[in-house]
């Protein structure tokens, strides 16, 4: 399959539509939404990691300028609502109770304690800042390995020894046979640590409640509004799904923060019915930071067995997951169905054996950040493979060639539950490699050995679950959701056609793919094709957007109720042309007759028809729209080889990002610009874990890196051009062939970097791994102190 | 986001900033307020009441006054960064980015003294003197003198910056900064100038609660000898979960000798 399609509009780098809008900020977001009488919440949060409420003065801010209520978490539990639900259940999971306001304990910084409900957003905060909250201090614990330790404070009493869950995946006996036979064995102890996610716009909700009618309506931040009605309905507020409407407006960025409910959500909703205005909160940036779901934070132990010539026998793997103080709507799932089943990344592995734990610790909860546990396992195996080459004395390259799973072992059945469908690493590694000139970076890396400046070539092969998923599948792992996606087509007699999607573009530009691939199938110019997406009050079921699935499933979906469409209007075609349908042929935005092209006619005519019913079938219903629901058959495996260079300082110790190339295997591209738009994002997201970000807390749960003053994002001058290819494997089981590209560069960026860091310091002074982020002092000492052992052997 | 309630007034004149700071003890100046602030929306400052001095006309642009620039406390980074100054153009260029640089000002930094802040150093370096006024006149302060502590400056409540002198004969000038992972900050910045008799001055910001020179330094360039290592003890300097004190005294060895290169 080349890398053109020669369809006229999908593969087509067209400009998003939607960029106008944003790029004019007349784009509109939830807190640019107002609604008449509308209130102010602001939250009071935590200071402590863990305390208990001893008491609330509501009466310290009760004659304040504005203020109409304070809310504590009686109020919650006067109102029978339901705790946060937790959608992902494993086999003996403890989900401790997880209520919309804490009422005798907060267990992390920045846990709601009370709300201040006001008339301007300003009296709120005033109010929020003034309440009298008394705490007391109770001991907390925030990493995991301290939080199974013997006598380590309990986060929650109904989870003892802070375990929610021990999961495990693989042949025990198996591996071990493995590496009882083994003549080498490379083994890491490494953190993969905790970030942030940072979305540009901070979360923001606003509620109403229509006494009359019994509805509500939530504006929210959610890269799925289905999701947010069903759990919210449900599970937590216990009100029929149709007496809420969702709405999840422009959003600026998710990143998998924005999947999860959150306590915000049911406190406007909550506010809302016993006040009877509308309500709405917007986080501060400083909120986002100890609210918004955090990411990674594993603590890993593992080791690979190999064979002396580099071939890879076996692999153990013993993770800590800190979940956190709660556990939010995917978070179980993360480390378990979404890490230890892609540990057996592109290799031939015969025996894979690994074991999670999920700890509940004094800080904000984890769940899904870009990637999600993909990252977690790509870092990983990657790691290990590398500091193997270095073992081994092979080149990184060619011990992943050796092990690559060939083209031909397709379907491949890994030790650890996944079957890959298709694949081809082997052209997507020479591809990198010719493209980085990787002989002459091995060349400059030895002549610059020993000096001021030393390189490191960083080089991964990787490969990903997305498109989540079959929903049987999904059912038997413990989802508590289904994962397939709807798209509704409509037909207006005009001939503009409106196409509605369950799946959510915060970023993506959905506007501009959704409509590539239904201009080709319809026929028609792409102007006359809207995307509506985002509104459970318009589009009725859906999932959302996460696991890099709105092309692979939504665009499925809206794929096969196109081919409704079309197949309709053939049927109004042949009627109108007096031919059968089988006989109508459709090309170039009209409908003929086979070997008769003078008798045709065109989208419009047929769409008009289909209203009117005027000159119709008579079998046939009149209107002209069709409903799809797509279950993929798969996951769909995207994969790739990264290659990063950087370039060390070794008096100061600062990492220079200095080459990144990439070649990506998504499958064919709707849209070429889109799809680069996230390889890049992707690998600066991906690059900032390895060299800046650090979501640090201390000993006892205090959060170190609250503001941008001290948590570091990357920034433009931090990463190089991009040198971006692509090879095409198309997905052998959905309508398009397309795979996923959301999260690929991310799952691969980071541990491309971290591996180029490494090289740098093993080719330089033998050291083996550090943890990341590599940051300037860490570097410098690593340094300083091998190449003084190093000076002291010679001596 | 959202700092607590606030008083705000006005001053088109020194002389008007002058009479109403001593009208109402709990006036605040702010200048470009980027420093002031992010602190006011964090509520790690809350004053009750701000005078803004963005409008004083008198202590805005930069005039030559012989051997000197004089350079109003109201003049941007920005316009450092375009201008012929000694030095400070460069280091203008390492402040922030452009929306810090057009709104933030040399007077509101350098009276800030933050100890991360960039000028300081370059002020030390340069030989600078402060021109500030007060109820009872103005007063002139060597660089020496204008950087007392932690965010703590000579300029004493009640008074105002008004301008900053810089000499105009300045052989050859260099700064060289480690930034801040997150807050781009000086984690050390490091500034070198070669003055009109040939000697060398050299300071340092960012390590310690504030800006610093360095005799040391100082030492063996005026006197030709190899620059020493150790220029600063790490017993003086501050640490933090980037930097600790060690790590930073070893910047400021290898970022003396880096300076020091390209002052040539
Ligand atoms: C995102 C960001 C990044 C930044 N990065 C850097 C950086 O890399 N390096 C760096 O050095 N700085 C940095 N800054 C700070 C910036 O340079 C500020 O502009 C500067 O520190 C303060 O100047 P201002 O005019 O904004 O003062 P303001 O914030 O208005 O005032 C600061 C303080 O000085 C007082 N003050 C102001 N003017 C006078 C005066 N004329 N007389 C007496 N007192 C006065 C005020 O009362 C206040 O206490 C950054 C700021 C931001 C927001």
């Amino acid at each position: 399959m080349s890398d053109t399609r020669t369809e006229k509009y999908f593969g087509q780098a067209l400009k998003r539509k939607e960029d106008p809008r944003f790029i004019t900020g007349t784009g509109n977001y939830t807190d640019d939404i107002v609604i008449p009488g509308m209130l102010h919440a602001a939250m009071v949060r935590s200071p402590y990691a863990h305390a208990k409420i001893s008491g609330i003065n509501t009466d310290s801010v009760t004659g304040l300028p504005g203020v109409v209520k304070v809310l504590t978490g009686q109020d919650v539990a006067d109102a029978g609502l339901g705790s946060i639900p937790v959608g992902w259940l494993l086999p003996d999971l403890k989900t401790p109770a997880h209520p919309a306001i804490a009422l005798t304990e907060a267990n992390h910084v920045g846990d709601i304690v009370a709300v201040v409900i006001a008339e301007t957003r300003a009296q709120a905060e005033d109010a929020a800042a003034a309440l009298e909250v008394d705490y007391e201090a109770l001991p907390a614990v925030s990493t995991a390995g301290a939080a199974i330790a013997d006598g380590a404070p309990l986060v929650h009493d109904d989870v003892p020894g802070n375990v929610a869950f021990n999961f495990e995946i693989g042949d025990e006996a198996a591996t071990s046979e493995a590496f009882r036979g083994a003549a080498r064995r490379v083994s890491v102890k490494l953190k993969n640590h905790r970030l942030v996610a940072n979305p540009i716009e901070p979360r923001s909700s606003l509620a109403q409640f229509t006494p009359a009618s019994g509805e509500y309506l939530l504006y929210t931040t959610s890269q799925n509004p289905h999701i947010h009605r069903l759990i919210l309905a449900a599970f937590v507020m216990s009100i029929p799904e149709h007496k809420l409407r969702v709405i999840s407006p422009d959003v600026g960025g998710g990143f998998g923060t924005k999947i999860f409910q959150y306590q915000e959500e049911v406190i406007v909703l909550l506010a809302a019915r016993l006040l009877g205005r509308a309500v709405k909160w917007t986080a501060r940036r400083s909120e986002a930071f100890v609210s918004d779901a955090q990411g990674r934070d594993h603590e890993t132990e593992a080791e690979l067995a190999l064979s002396d010539d580099g071939l890879i026998l076996g692999f153990r793997v013993n993770t800590l997951a800190n979940l956190g103080a709660y556990q939010t709507l995917f978070a179980p799932a993360v480390p378990t169905y979404l890490y230890a089943t892609l540990l057996n990344g592109v290799y031939r592995i015969p025996a894979i054996h690994a074991r999670v734990t999920g700890v509940m610790t004094n800080t904000v909860p984890v769940d899904a950040y870009r990637g999600a546990g993909r990252p977690e396992a790509t870092y990983l195996i990657e790691r290990i493979v590398d500091m193997a080459a270095h073992e081994l004395n092979m080149d990184p390259a060619e011990l992943r060639r050796k092990n690559f799973i060939g083209p031909d072992e397709f379907p491949y059945q890994t030790p650890v539950a996944l079957v890959y469908d298709s694949g081809d690493y082997e052209p997507a590694l020479d591809k990198a490699m010719t493209m980085m000139n990787y002989p002459a970076l091995r060349e400059e890396q030895a002549r610059m050995k020993g000096q001021g400046k030393i390189l490191g070539v960083g080089l991964i092969s990787f490969l990903e679950a997305c498109g989540l998923a079959p929903s049987a599948l999904v059912g038997q792992l413990g989802a508590q959701a289904g994962q397939w996606e709807s798209s509704l087509v409509r037909v207006h007699p005009t001939g503009k056609v409106e196409l509605y999607t369950g799946s959510h573009s915060h970023g993506q530009g959905h506007e501009t793919a959704f409509p590539q691939i239904a201009a080709d199938e319809l026929q028609i110019p792409i102007e006359d094709i809207d995307l509506i997406h985002g509104d459970t009050g318009r589009m009725p079921y859906g999932w959302g957007t996460y696991g890099s699935r709105s092309a692979a499933v939504g665009g499925s979906a809206l794929k096969v109720a196109l081919q409704k469409i079309t197949t309709k209007m053939k049927k109004i075609a042949a009627h109108l042309l007096e031919a059968s349908p089988d006989d109508i042929e459709h090309e170039d935005g009209v409908f003929r007759i086979k070997g008769a092209p003078e008798k045709s006619k065109t989208f419009f005519d047929i769409a008009l028809m289909a209203h009117l019913a005027h000159n119709y079938p008579q079998d046939l219903e009149p209107g002209l729209e069709a409903t799809a629901f797509y279950d993929p058959k798969n996951f769909v495996y995207p994969f790739g080889t990264h290659i990063a260079v950087v370039e060390i300082d070794t008096d100061t110790g600062h990492v220079k990002l200095r080459n990144y190339g990439c070649v990506d295997d998504c499958g064919p591209l709707i849209n070429p610009l889109i799809a680069e738009g996230q390889v890049h994002g992707g690998i600066a997201q991906g690059m900032g874990q390895a060299l800046l970000e650090d979501a640090a807390y201390d000993e006892d749960g205090n959060f170190l890196a609250g503001t941008y003053m001290e948590y570091a994002m990357p920034r433009a001058d931090d990463v190089p051009t991009f040198q971006i290819g692509h090879t095409v494997t198309p997905s052998p089981h959905n309508p398009l062939g397309v795979k996923g590209i959301g999260e690929a560069g991310t799952i691969a960026s980071t541990a491309a970097v971290a591996n180029a860091v490494m090289d740098a310091l093993w080719h330089e002074c033998g050291i083996a791994h550090l943890d990341m982020p590599y940051t300037a002092e860490k570097v410098w000492k690593a340094i300083r102190d091998a190449r003084s052992q190093l000076q002291a052997a010679d001596d | 986001m959202y700092p607590a309630s606030f008083d705000y007034q006005k001053a088109d004149s020194v002389d008007q900033a002058i009479a109403a700071l001593a009208a109402n003890p709990d006036l605040k100046l702010i200048a470009g307020g980027h420093s002031l602030l992010p602190a006011m929306k964090l509520r790690l400052a809350q004053p009750p009441a701000l005078l803004d001095i963005w409008g004083i006309q008198e202590m805005k642009g930069i005039q030559r006054d012989g051997d000197w620039f004089v350079v109003g406390a109201m003049t941007t980074h920005a316009e450092v960064l375009r201008s012929d100054l000694p030095l400070f153009p460069e280091v203008a260029g390492w402040v922030g980015d452009p929306m810090v640089r057009n709104r933030g000002t040399i007077g509101g930094s350098l009276a800030h003294a933050d100890p991360s802040a960039d000028y300081p150093a370059a002020a030390l370096a340069l030989g600078v003197q402060f021109v500030i006024r007060g109820p009872d006149g103005e007063r002139t302060v060597d660089a020496d003198d204008m950087f007392v502590g932690m965010f703590e400056s000579a300029v004493r409540s009640g008074e105002l910056l008004t301008h900053i002198r810089i000499p105009a004969t300045i052989q050859a000038s260099a700064y060289e900064k480690f930034r801040h992972p997150a807050s781009h900050y000086a984690v050390v910045g490091l500034a070198v100038a070669r003055h009109a008799d040939g000697t060398v001055r050299a300071a340092y910001t960012g390590a310690a609660e504030r800006a610093h020179r360095l005799p040391a330094l100082e030492a063996a360039v005026n006197g030709s000898q190899a620059i020493p290592t150790g220029l600063v003890d790490a017993g003086d300097l501050l640490g933090d979960r980037f930097a600790s004190a060690e790590y930073r005294a070893h910047l400021v060895d290898v970022l003396a000798a880096r300076a020091i290169e390209r002052l040539g």
